[in-house]
This record gives C-alpha cells, structure tokens and sequence, in this order.
C-alpha cells in the first residue's frame, strides 16, 4: 500500500546552467514507499532533477523537502536518509569490494560487528558476496553496478536515488535487478526513485513523471498515462492494407491510421471492435493485436516530438 | 510535513570516523601503486646524491655555518631541502588524485554522503600527511651519516615539525587541484610555481642577503619550512638569523599560519556546490 506522506515535495523549481535552462518550474510530489521513475530523453532535465536531489547541485528557485528536511538548509540530514547510486561508479576500483563497503558504512557512522554484517547481508542479497575479497576493477560492469547498489543501501536509506540504473546491464541482470528493488521496497519501506530513458523501465514504476524541456508534461501511473491516450490500440496487418482501410472506415466508422503495411487504430472497448473487424474482414486480415497505447505514444502525444 | 521516524536514522558520522576513514583509503591506494612509492621517495633521493655529488665543488657554505665549527658540505646543507622535497611530492601526489577521484566518479559519492567538508578536506590531508611522514622517515633515518645527530626528543619536534608542514603543503595542493580538471593543469601548476616555491625557499641554496631573490625568499612560506626544519636539525647550536634563515619561533608561527590559510581555503572550495561535482 502506498502511504500519501511525501518523501519528497518539489515547488517550482527552476535551475539554469548559466543561459541554458535546465528545469523551468517543477513542481512534484513523491510518496513514501512507491517506486517513482523520471522519464525522459536525455537533455529532459532528469539528470539536473537528480543532482539537485542528491545534494550535488543547489537550489536556484524554487524549494524542495525530501525527507521532510528541507534541501537548502537540512543538507546534513536529507544526506543521512538518502542513498544514492550513479550512473557512473561511484566506487574505488583499486580497492576489493569488502574494502569500499568498510568505507562506504564509515562515512555513514557504521563502524564495527554492525557495519560488518550489514556489508555481509548486502552482498549476499546482492549475489556478489564469493567477490568481496576481490579488486572492484576486476569486476565485470554489471557486478560493479551491484556493488554500487550494495554500497548505496548500506546504511539504510528512507529515499534511493537510482540514475540510469540499466546503464550496462544485460536484460537478465535488469530483470534481477528489478525485482530486487520491489523486494527492497517491501522489506525495508523504501521510496525509490529512478531516472530512465528506457520505455520499458519507466514501465515497472509505480508511478511516472515525464520530463521534457525541463517541464514536468505528465505525472500519473503508467496504466493511467497510456490509457490517457484513447482506450486500445488495434493493430492489424494486411495483404492489401489500403482496400481494408477504406471498408473499415466505411463499416464501423472509425478514425484509421496506416503506418506501413500496418492499420493503427485508437479506440475504447478495442475488443469489440477487434471481435466485429475479424468476423467482417477476417479472409483479407494476416495478423492482428489489441494493446494498451504505450508511453512513447504518451510523449508524442503530449510533446508533439519524437521520443528518440 | 511529516518528520521521518527516528528509528532510521542511521549515526552521524562525526568527524574523526570520516577523517581516518579517507586517510586510510589513500595509504592503501599509494601502498599498491609502487610507481608513486618510487617517485616520491626515489626522486629526491637521486636529487640529492647527483647534486650532492656534483655541487660539492662549487658550493659557497652561508654564513651562519661557522657556527658548526666544521665545514658544512653540500650534501648536508642540502639535507632538509630533500626531506621538504619528499613532503611536497607526496602532497603533490596525494592531492592530484582530487582529480582522479573526481574523474572516475569516487568523490560523489563522498559529497552525497553526510560527513562535514571539514572531515573530507582533512581526511585528504591525514593521508597525505602520514605517507609524507612515513617516507621523510625513511629518510632522515640517513641523518647519521652526514654527521648529523640527533636526540629522541630532538627526533619527535622533528616529526612534529614535518607533519605540520605536510599538512600545509597537502592542503595547497588540495586548493590547486580541487577547482581543475586534468592532470596536466596541475602539472603546469606543479611547474610553474611548486618547484619554484621550493628551488627559491634555501631549500637548494642559500639566497642572497640582498635584491630580488632576498625579497622573493622572505614573502615565500616554504622558506619557513625549510628554516626552522635546519634550526631543528641543529638543536645544539644557536644558529644566527638571516633572511634564509628566520628564527625558530617566526618559522613555526608563519608555517602555521600558511597551513590554516591553506586548509580554510580547501574547506571554502569543498562546500560549494557545483555541477563539476556531478558526472
């Protein structure tokens, strides 16, 4: 169950590097315990969002709370809760991964039988334990980024601030990957925010913010932003697309898009609509799908561009 | 606003856990690159046995040697010299690693963590300080065979001395590596104006008592250094001051006051945010 305490509360933020405006007027909510993703082409603002968040870059305009601690004149304390794992490694590679970990846990005032359990009970969930005595450079990028996420949860955040966090990783490591930040999310209450570019990432959020220009364009669950769109989405492939395009619209009346040798249609209640088409049409039909809208449909509509 | 439960709240760093945890981090990176073990040690070793050696001749002994009552060659005068030289190369070499840090990505995660800029700032110098100690150690340890005794308590105001002046020059270090992005920037800085710092400081000769190079020596703080390190050397004779050679009391309170400056500056640096910090 998601709570509606904010784990994090933006208004209005706005930051410029120099005449280049990055963010112009965020303003947002993130709830304890959801799994939030910030969606966007590179150059969006995510990056800017999420050094802004994670205490890298200061407040231009605007105020931020994470934590409740306010960004500005809390930093001492939304840096106690907050873990975060980058893009690129934070991590020593000229030193094992059991030494990082001692480092990472002294920083964070963990020392002795304590910091070293729970550097023992992160890398055995994360599967990289038989590795500690190991060089962090000796580590294949994947592993690294395991290490880099051991690392972050440590010292046991309220708030996980995960950059790009697929950068690197093979689809079976982001699948393991996933669905460690869901049981994480579980087991220790933790609110999670991530930055993608990926589609299919943003997908696995609870909930989704938009990122375009600087802007926030659309906050909601992905199921809510994609049927935002208009209901189904009909796809039916054709011998002869052209001749089966003009019978469907003469028949049932409908707004018919053709991409290809493809026919596209947006409707609500597609099944009905996929049920008469194949009973009317069915001899002159190869293949045909009914699916939800997906979120780059979501940005093209809401963007007027391209997401790639 | 809802404040956070109590109960997650994980220690506060503080500042000493922090401070050692980033000292011994950069004794264990120098102690597995043995290039940087060879360069700060060796390097000034071959300095001053090829100087040593070729100088002999042509070496005017100051003034204030009289005092000796023995000749004073140039392989001794230019004992302390060598042992400031291995003090500034390892702070050289500690504090470029500031751009290594930044560059592979380990110094973000040091600024998103909640340890003061203070502690991170000496947690540098720490480190910096104690390899510097270990290796001037090694080699004041050749004292001896330039003739050049020296007590326990002699020993430890010797040590004493070196830590606080590798705690100025790895903070000075700190205050030029931290703003630059590549480690031929510092390089050129390293040139321009660290080596001259030493060659210019009595360090590799005495300087005149007169004209341009007096005043450069007398504005020059590793002058300092290098003049209450020979006083400490010398305990058991009153050397007379000159302008390469202050008294002790000055030299102490200048390289004092050189290493707070330094370690303020390093700590203005440190606290300002900025996308640099960010990769």
């Amino acid at each position: 169950m998601l709570s509606l305490v904010p784990a994090i509360a933006v208004r209005d933020v706005r930051f410029a590097y120099g005449e280049r405006v990055a963010l112009n007027g965020l303003t947002f909510a993130v709830y304890e315990g959801e799994i939030f993703g910030l969606l966007g082409p590179n150059g969006g603002g995510k990056s800017t969002l999420f050094r802004i968040l994670s205490t890298l870059l200061p407040l231009q305009q605007g105020t931020a709370q994470v934590g409740g601690f306010d960004l500005t004149t809390q930093q001492a304390a939304v840096r106690q809760i907050l873990g975060v794992t980058f893009q690129s490694p934070s991590l020593d590679r000229k030193l094992t991964v059991q030494e990082n970990l001692k480092h990472q846990g002294h920083l964070y005032g963990l020392r002795g039988a304590d910091l070293q359990s729970r550097i023992e009970q992160g890398l055995e969930r994360l599967g990289v334990a038989d590795r500690r005595r190991e060089l962090v450079s000796k580590l294949s990028g994947g592993l690294q980024r395991r290490v880099e996420i051991a690392k972050s949860l440590l010292h046991r955040p309220q708030l996980l601030l995960l950059d790009e966090p697929s950068t690197g990783l093979d689809p079976g490591a982001r699948i393991e990957l996933w669905k460690y930040l869901r049981e994480l999310r579980q087991g220790m209450s933790l609110t999670i925010v991530v930055t993608t570019h990926l589609l299919d990432e943003a997908e696995d959020c609870d909930r989704l913010g938009i990122l375009h220009e600087g802007q926030m364009v659309a906050l909601d669950t992905p199921d809510a932003l994609r049927s935002s769109v208009g209901g189904d989405c009909l796809t039916i492939r054709s011998r002869d697309p052209e001749r089966l395009a003009s019978d469907i619209t003469g028949q049932f009346r409908v707004t018919v898009q053709r991409v290809g040798d493809q026919l596209r249609i947006e409707r609500e209640q597609g099944h009905d609509l996929l049920r008469e088409v194949v009973a009317q049409f069915g001899t002159s039909i190869t293949s045909v799908t009914l699916g939800k809208p997906t979120l780059e449909d979501v940005f093209v509509q809401r963007t007027g561009r391209q997401f790639w | 606003m809802n404040q956070p439960a109590e109960n997650r709240q994980s220690a506060r760093p503080g500042l000493w856990l922090p401070v050692w945890t980033l000292a011994e981090r950069e004794l264990i990176r120098f102690l597995r690159q043995r290039t940087r073990v060879i360069g700060a040690l060796g390097q000034p070793l071959l300095f001053w046995i090829l100087f040593g050696a070729g100088l002999r001749n042509s070496f005017q002994a100051p003034a204030w040697s009289k005092v000796l009552g023995r000749e004073l060659t140039y392989q001794e005068y230019f004992f302390p010299g060598v042992a400031v030289l291995i003090v500034l190369f390892t702070a050289i070499f500690s504090t470029i690693s500031i751009i290594e840090d930044r560059k592979e990505g380990f110094l973000q995660g040091v600024l998103v963590s909640p340890i003061s800029r203070l502690a991170l700032v000496l947690g540098k110098l720490t480190g910096g300080m104690l390899l510097s100690l270990i290796q001037a150690g090694i080699f004041l340890a050749l004292a001896p065979l330039m003739g050049i005794s020296f007590g326990t308590v002699q020993f430890v105001l010797i040590v004493g001395f070196l830590a606080l002046l590798a705690f100025a020059l790895t903070a000075l270090g700190f205050v030029m590596a931290w703003p630059l992005d590549s480690t031929q920037g510092y390089h050129a800085l390293m040139s321009m104006l660290l080596m001259p710092m030493w060659l210019l400081s009595g360090a590799f000769f005495p300087g005149g008592e007169s004209g341009w190079l007096s005043w450069v020596m007398r504005l020059n703080p590793l002058t300092y250094g290098i003049a209450a390190l020979r006083r400490l050397l010398y305990w058991d004779h009153t050397l007379p001051s000159s302008i390469g050679l202050p008294s002790l009391a000055t030299s102490i309170l200048v390289t004092v006051l050189f290493a707070v400056v330094c370690i303020g500056l390093s700590v203005v640096l440190a606290s300002r945010q900025s996308s640099r910090n960010a990769r």
